[in-house]
């Protein structure tokens, strides 16, 4: 079921009807290039987190304080996580802003979701930013006898 | 939405079910990683609040919960490779039906996989 559009053969198109050659930045194309190219980094980036915390050795069961410790002892996983961290922080953020522009239709709700949704990312980001950079496994608390 | 645009080609179609899909799971996903980011900034509190909430993914209804989040991650994952595939690939909206085919395949698979590894793992305990 198709019907054969013609294409306009007038030249002479209001500028109101022409969306090609309004520029509007490219905001939007790079927004959509990134949601293509940081997708394909995170399907590696999990994957590999899934496949490490839950299918190797006991699984969840392992999961703990030490087993974050040891991780992060590793710069490759802090690399990891914290990729994992940005990519999917922005990733997510863009998707639900895209679905706040479908579905929201008053302006000022629009307005207030986002903003909602950008201060939860900043705050999200930054916190596990931090986590990752400033990790003590001798933290308080820790009576292993590595940290004596 | 006026009627009028009821009967396209998209709808009710495996290109509309796909990205009714893409989107709730992505939102799921998001969702969760927001708590995820907050359970684990608990290291950075005492190694008893992590271990304490880490407890609380350590039960049969929890895994069950886990099985579900991994599996919506697996189709986003999936999908989400079929959808560049459908932007890059000169054939892909030619076969995005067939691909949709293949990442449910690929996603059964996974998941069966997954499954039995995580939940023998969560119930057999040890």
């Amino acid at each position: 079921m198709s019907a054969d559009i013609a294409a306009p053969r007038s030249q002479r198109i209001d500028p109101k009807y022409n969306r090609a050659r309004k520029s509007r930045g490219s905001f939007e194309m790079v927004a959509w290039l990134f949601m293509r190219l940081s997708g394909v980094a995170l399907v590696v980036l999990i994957f590999g987190h899934l496949f490490a915390n839950l299918m190797v050795g006991d699984g969840i069961n392992a999961i703990d304080f030490g087993f974050v410790a040891g991780k992060w002892a590793d710069p490759v996983w802090q690399f990891w996580d914290l990729a994992m961290l940005w990519l999917a922080m922005l990733h997510g953020t863009n998707g639900v802003r895209t679905i706040i522009n479908d579905y929201a239709e008053k302006p000022a709700t629009r307005v207030w979701l986002k903003g909602i949704l950008y201060v939860a990312t900043i705050v999200i980001v930054v916190l596990g930013t931090l986590v990752i950079f400033t990790f003590d496994p001798c933290i308080a608390g820790n009576s292993i006898p590595a940290c004596q | 939405m006026s009627k009028a645009s009821s009967g396209t080609l998209y709808r009710g179609h495996e290109g509309m079910w796909s990205w009714v899909g893409h989107r709730v799971t992505g939102v799921v996903i998001f969702l969760f990683l927001l708590v995820h980011v907050l359970d684990t900034s608990l290291v950075r509190v005492s190694p008893g609040a992590y271990d304490a909430v880490m407890s609380t993914y350590k039960n049969p209804l929890m895994a069950l919960g886990e099985t579900a989040l991994v599996a919506a991650i697996v189709f986003h994952a999936f999908n989400g490779l079929r959808l560049i595939l459908v932007d890059f690939w000169k054939s892909g909206t030619k076969y995005h039906r067939q691909m949709l085919w293949g990442v449910l395949a690929l996603w059964v698979i996974t998941m069966v996989a997954f499954s039995i590894r995580h939940l023998s793992l969560a119930f057999g305990g040890h």
